[in-house]
């Protein structure tokens, strides 16, 4: 008997080890019990939440005593598109998120072009770390600075009242201005890397085939760089469509959609409301990204 | 090894449990109190800034320590910037007790957040006012849910320097508001339509609007008319009392609605006054409840009883510039302190309309029309600022 127990001892590997074994000879299952954890948590944190989020869309809320009351009703997207405040607040919106996505493209492609091609690696260095340093303080503690420079005491006041200008003070252009320095490490960022993986003899290549600078910018680095400017874009078109931070803060009396949604969470107590409006721009954000695929910007992402 | 591991593991996830078992153990499942029990050692409020004063904003204001020696409930408090912050916050069952203004207090008992009070449990409820005892906005089906914490009126602030003549109506903020284009400013609510009502009763007699919160389509389109023309002119709506605060002292506001803690707040050589305007004004009358979901209501109701207690009442109605619940507060306050914010005095009182949830049924009486009720005040809210 005891030769018997010893015996079975020995032939009967442990849990951990046949667990082992087994892995070992299946590496698909493997490859699957490794993705599981981040799958759950993209599936679970991701994609249901939106899917929430849709759902809710549908429901309605007693006005009174402020209850959710789940079933089916398309309400919500009546008003969102029959009421035309939904409309000049999405616009403004949109409008809002192209000029700050246009301005920081332009303000980031000169400073990354400085940074990849002309400046000493010393120089390089110092730039990449200031352009790094505001993302070190926080995005409120920024915005309550703006609040400060644009205020009617403030810098901005001071520095262009002399020459005859005045400051933009809380208003939509105020907002714009804080929120266009607020992204702009997102957008200067990819630039800079994808303008530090173009080859610098393809521009002395270009230059001794007789292409002026302007063409060479055009025609040789602006489609290599087209990339990382997409990557930039969708960073601070995305930021600026969600914000109501911001434009609370330094944007006066002005709405964005992110207002709205908040209104509608935190006034109105109207959460399925909110989440109506919440899914406008998710469908611009998926409507740009399309539009950017299609370019074949992504490939190269 | 391996078995101690595996045992390990078991005894901590034991503790896990029981520490959660633990938590849920709560509540008196919102039925009413007959009897206090121990103290639970902490209670968790909710209500308008300043109404919970431990110290740290000014060493001077502080009625939130003593309490808490007294009875050993440690006191985390919140606060928030219009009713309806205060009613979404609620709802997520974190906070015993809520100080809640009368366009909150009726929504919280309709939707079964708070439990009715067992006044005779606190002390102190003797020496409240009668006039504010049993009053709609605190009672219903004879069921009473709020003591009342102070009363008061939602003022007009200007800044002295840039304002003048020193305004006495309602007028710089809405007809005369483009004198100070840009640097207006109004109260991010829709509560703040009846304000706007509020002015049309005098000067539009025409609209028949007989109370605030009781108005009919007509009445509504008017009011919005009214604050969209205001618009024009409204460099930035507060909700946040700081950021009103800091727009002050920086002059980027210069005129419009307040409450006397923000002139309260504001810096020493900052050039403003408030006044109470001829057409007179919204208010509030708040009360303390107590959540259905409360974790600690022994220590919520003993807040409830020291807050009306007239030295605490003092302290905090004076600290937010309102009348007290007690007349007793009034020898504790400072000098004058009851005549200025006219504590007792009915008739002012009686002049105040207080901020209600306005309904389909109107508030006034007519039973002709259907009046425009809070959800219609939402919407028409975000499209005045558009």
């Amino acid at each position: 008997m005891v030769n018997a127990v010893g015996k079975a001892e020995v032939e009967r590997p442990s849990l951990a080890h046949r667990i082992s074994t087994t892995l070992y000879s299946k590496p698909k299952l493997r490859l699957r019990l490794l993705l599981s954890a981040p799958v759950t948590w993209l599936g679970l944190v991701y994609i249901a939440a939106l899917l929430a989020l849709l759902v809710t869309a549908f429901f309605t809320v007693d006005s009174f005593t402020g209850e959710i009351k789940p079933g089916f009703s398309l309400q919500n997207f009546t008003d969102l598109f029959t009421n035309s405040l939904y409309s000049t607040v999405t616009l403004r919106t949109i409008g809002i998120a192209l000029g700050v996505t246009i301005v920081d493209v332009l303000i980031a492609l000169p400073i990354a072009f400085y940074m990849a091609k002309i400046a000493s690696p010393r120089t390089r260095g110092i730039l990449l770390i200031s352009i790094l340093m505001p993302l070190w303080a926080s995005y409120l503690v920024k915005a309550y600075a703006w609040r400060s420079v644009l205020s009617n005491v403030g810098i901005a006041a001071w520095l262009l009242r002399p020459i005859g200008l005045d400051t933009p003070g809380y208003s939509l252009l105020g907002a714009g201005i804080t929120l266009g320095y607020l992204w702009l490490p997102y957008v200067i960022l990819p630039i800079y890397a994808s303008l530090e993986k173009v080859p610098s003899n393809l521009l002395e290549a270009s230059s001794d085939l007789g292409a002026k600078t302007f063409t060479t910018l055009r025609k040789v680095v602006f489609p290599l760089i087209l990339p990382g400017i997409v990557a930039g874009s969708i960073f601070s078109f995305s930021l600026t469509l969600g914000d109501y931070i911001t434009i609370n803060i330094v944007g006066g009396a002005s709405q964005m959609l992110g207002n709205l949604v908040y209104g509608n969470v935190g006034v109105a107590n109207n959460l399925p409301m909110a989440a109506a409006i919440a899914l406008v721009p998710v469908v611009i954000m998926f409507g740009y990204l399309t539009a950017v695929r299609k370019t074949g910007a992504l490939d190269n992402l | 090894m391996q078995k101690k591991a595996t045992f390990k593991l078991l005894a901590l996830g034991a503790v896990a449990v029981l520490a959660l078992s633990g938590c849920s153990a709560a509540g008196n499942g919102g039925q009413m109190l007959d009897k206090l029990g121990d103290p639970e050692k902490t209670v968790s409020l909710l209500g308008w800034p300043g109404y919970a004063e431990d110290g740290s904003t000014d060493p001077a204001y502080d009625w939130v320590t003593p309490f808490e020696t007294e009875t050993g409930c440690d006191v985390t408090f919140k606060s928030y910037g219009t009713s309806d912050e205060a009613i979404s916050l609620f709802k997520t069952g974190d906070y015993d007790a809520i100080a809640a203004s009368g366009d909150a207090t009726l929504r919280l008992i309709a939707a079964g957040d708070v439990q009715p009070l067992n006044t005779s449990l606190l002390q102190n409820y003797d020496g409240v006012y009668d006039f504010l005892k049993d009053r709609d906005f605190n009672t219903v089906d004879g069921k009473n849910y709020g003591v009342p914490h102070g009363y008061g009126a939602n003022l007009l602030m200007y800044n002295t320097e840039e304002v003048s003549p020193a305004p006495t109506s309602w007028s710089v903020v809405f007809d005369g508001a483009s004198e100070y284009k840009g640097k207006v400013t109004a109260y991010d609510s829709p509560i703040y339509i009846a304000d706007a009502a509020l002015y049309l009763m005098t000067h539009s007699p025409e609209l028949n609007i007989t109370n605030p919160y009781a108005l009919d389509e007509d009445q509504l389109a008017a009011a919005v008319e009214l604050l969209k023309a205001q618009r024009e002119n409204v460099g930035e709506y507060w909700s946040d009392y700081l950021k009103a605060i800091q727009a002050f002292d920086t002059g980027d506001t210069v005129v419009g609605t307040t409450w006397q803690v923000i002139k309260n707040y504001l810096a020493a050589d900052t050039p403003a006054a408030v006044v109470l305007p001829e057409e007179g004004a919204t208010g509030w009358s708040d009360s303390w409840m107590v959540s259905s979901k409360a974790k600690s209501p022994n220590c919520a109701y003993l807040w409830l009883d020291y807050i009306i207690s007239p030295q605490a009442n003092a302290a905090a109605t004076e600290y937010f510039g309102e009348a007290p619940a007690t007349p007793d507060a009034c020898q504790y306050g400072s000098e004058g302190f009851c005549e200025t914010y006219n504590a007792g005095d009915t008739e002012f009182e009686s002049q105040l309309w207080y901020w209600t949830t306005p309904t389909e049924k109107c508030l006034d009486g007519r039973t002709d029309v259907k009046c425009t009720d809070y959800a219609k005040w939402t919407t028409a809210w975000q499209e005045v600022k558009g």
